[in-house]
């Protein structure tokens, strides 16, 4: 295979995976990783190389669009992102440590773990208990934009918060994606913050995020540039296609079609990590 | 009324372009890269199954801008990537400004913290 079919395939199966992350919201590093170390052979350093650095760019891509309409809370994800940038430096540090099969293994943990939040029902979260004192003094809670004009919200059990996004930026760092499920669930399910605004704020998030170990990622040789090229450039032209199709398109079988495919490939990565075949 | 004007909406308004327009022009650099890349290596496609950690005109600031006069497609790539990792390292930059306008002196503390994680990072070495 020459370099000009290898970058076209990556590029393509790059823009797929962008369009279907950015289409379900599970971002596009989760599925890419998988593809390039058990499609292309890839070192799973160097796919999590590449992946980290197109997260940075959907993320901040999208967070542009996000915070503009007025969804993401800034002093939200700013706190949260003292846990997730502190996590990501000690991921990235992490992978020198820690052996390819065992980081293909947890990987796959991930995969089956994100699929399984993306086929649950979301339960709605009416509270009417006094708002949070901790919260409240991080002038945490604030509004958001919905079709009946601006709805407010108060957080609660910020240090549950806190802790799950430290472990998603830890995951994040480690192998090479942008944990936004993760930081979802942490944000809504712990801390109360509207579905909307979680996930708005959990791109806000991402970008920093994975910025704090990419820095290292590419100090100590993670990032390839001739392979992070049609990586980036395909994930964020797919993510840019999904954000244009996004409103409308029936995304509920697009969901279970994404997590199918996700489940088949964290279970190829378990079992691969298993027998030592990374 | 001056101070005013650094509401929240404002700094939401100025962090939308200031990423934006980093994203895009860190792509632009890579896809320079790219076409420069490819354009001069035709050969048989590099073998990324075993691990080597990149040479040092890839993983270090001096290299990567060193290597850009030569117009070698990989460092212009790899001084894109580096504009991208910047930009939420700028954005969050520009929040501890914001913060501080908006006399938010617990967030411009808490900012300061990610911040000096994410410069650790990017200098480190």
């Amino acid at each position: 295979m020459t370099v000009l079919t290898f970058s076209l395939l990556i590029l393509v199966s790059a823009l797929v995976a962008g369009l279907l992350g950015s289409l379900t919201g599970l971002g596009g590093g989760i599925v890419i990783v998988p593809l390039l170390v058990l499609v292309f052979r890839v070192n799973i350093h160097y796919a999590a190389g590449a992946s980290l650095i197109s997260v940075i760019a959907t993320s901040s891509g999208a967070a542009a669009a996000y915070v503009r309409e007025g969804y993401s809370n800034v002093r939200i994800g700013m706190f949260l992102e003292v846990a997730t940038t502190l996590g990501a430096l000690l991921g990235a540090f992490l992978v020198a440590k820690v052996s390819p099969n065992a980081i293909a293994i947890i990987f796959a943990l991930v995969l089956l773990f994100s699929a399984y939040l993306t086929l649950r029902k979301q339960p709605d979260i009416h509270d009417t208990r006094p708002p949070d004192r901790l919260a409240e003094r991080l002038r945490m809670n604030g509004d958001y934009p919905t079709a009946h004009g601006k709805v407010s919200y108060t957080v609660r059990r910020v240090p549950i918060g806190f802790l799950v996004c430290h472990a998603a930026g830890i995951l994040s760092g480690l192998l090479g994606i942008g944990s936004g499920p993760l930081k979802v669930l942490g944000m809504d399910q712990a801390m109360e913050v509207p579905f909307k605004v979680s996930t708005a704020t959990s791109n806000f998030m991402i970008g920093v995020t994975a910025a704090a170990s990419a820095g290292i990622y590419i100090h100590r040789g993670y990032v390839d540039p001739a392979l992070a090229m049609p990586v980036m450039l395909g994930v964020l032209a797919g993510a840019f296609l999904g954000a244009r199709i996004l409103p409308g398109a029936g995304t509920r079988y697009l969901r279970i079609l994404f997590s199918v495919a996700i489940i088949a490939l964290g279970v190829e990565m378990f079992v691969k990590g298993i027998t030592g075949k990374i | 009324m001056a101070q005013n004007q650094w509401n929240d909406e404002r700094m939401d308004q100025i962090i939308s372009v200031l990423l934006r327009t980093g994203v895009l022009l860190a792509s632009a650099v890579v896809f320079v890269g790219g076409i420069l890349y490819l354009v001069h290596h035709r050969g048989v496609r590099p073998e990324y199954h075993t691990f080597r950690a990149e040479p040092p005109d890839y993983r270090e600031f001096r290299g990567i801008f060193k290597g850009l006069f030569s117009l070698e497609g990989r460092n212009w790539i790899q001084f894109g990537l580096v504009l991208l990792v910047a930009t939420p390292v700028a954005r969050v930059a520009f929040s501890v400004f914001a913060f501080y306008k908006e006399r938010d002196r617990m967030y411009v503390s808490l900012t300061l913290v990610v911040l000096s994680v994410l410069v650790f990072s990017f200098f480190r070495y």
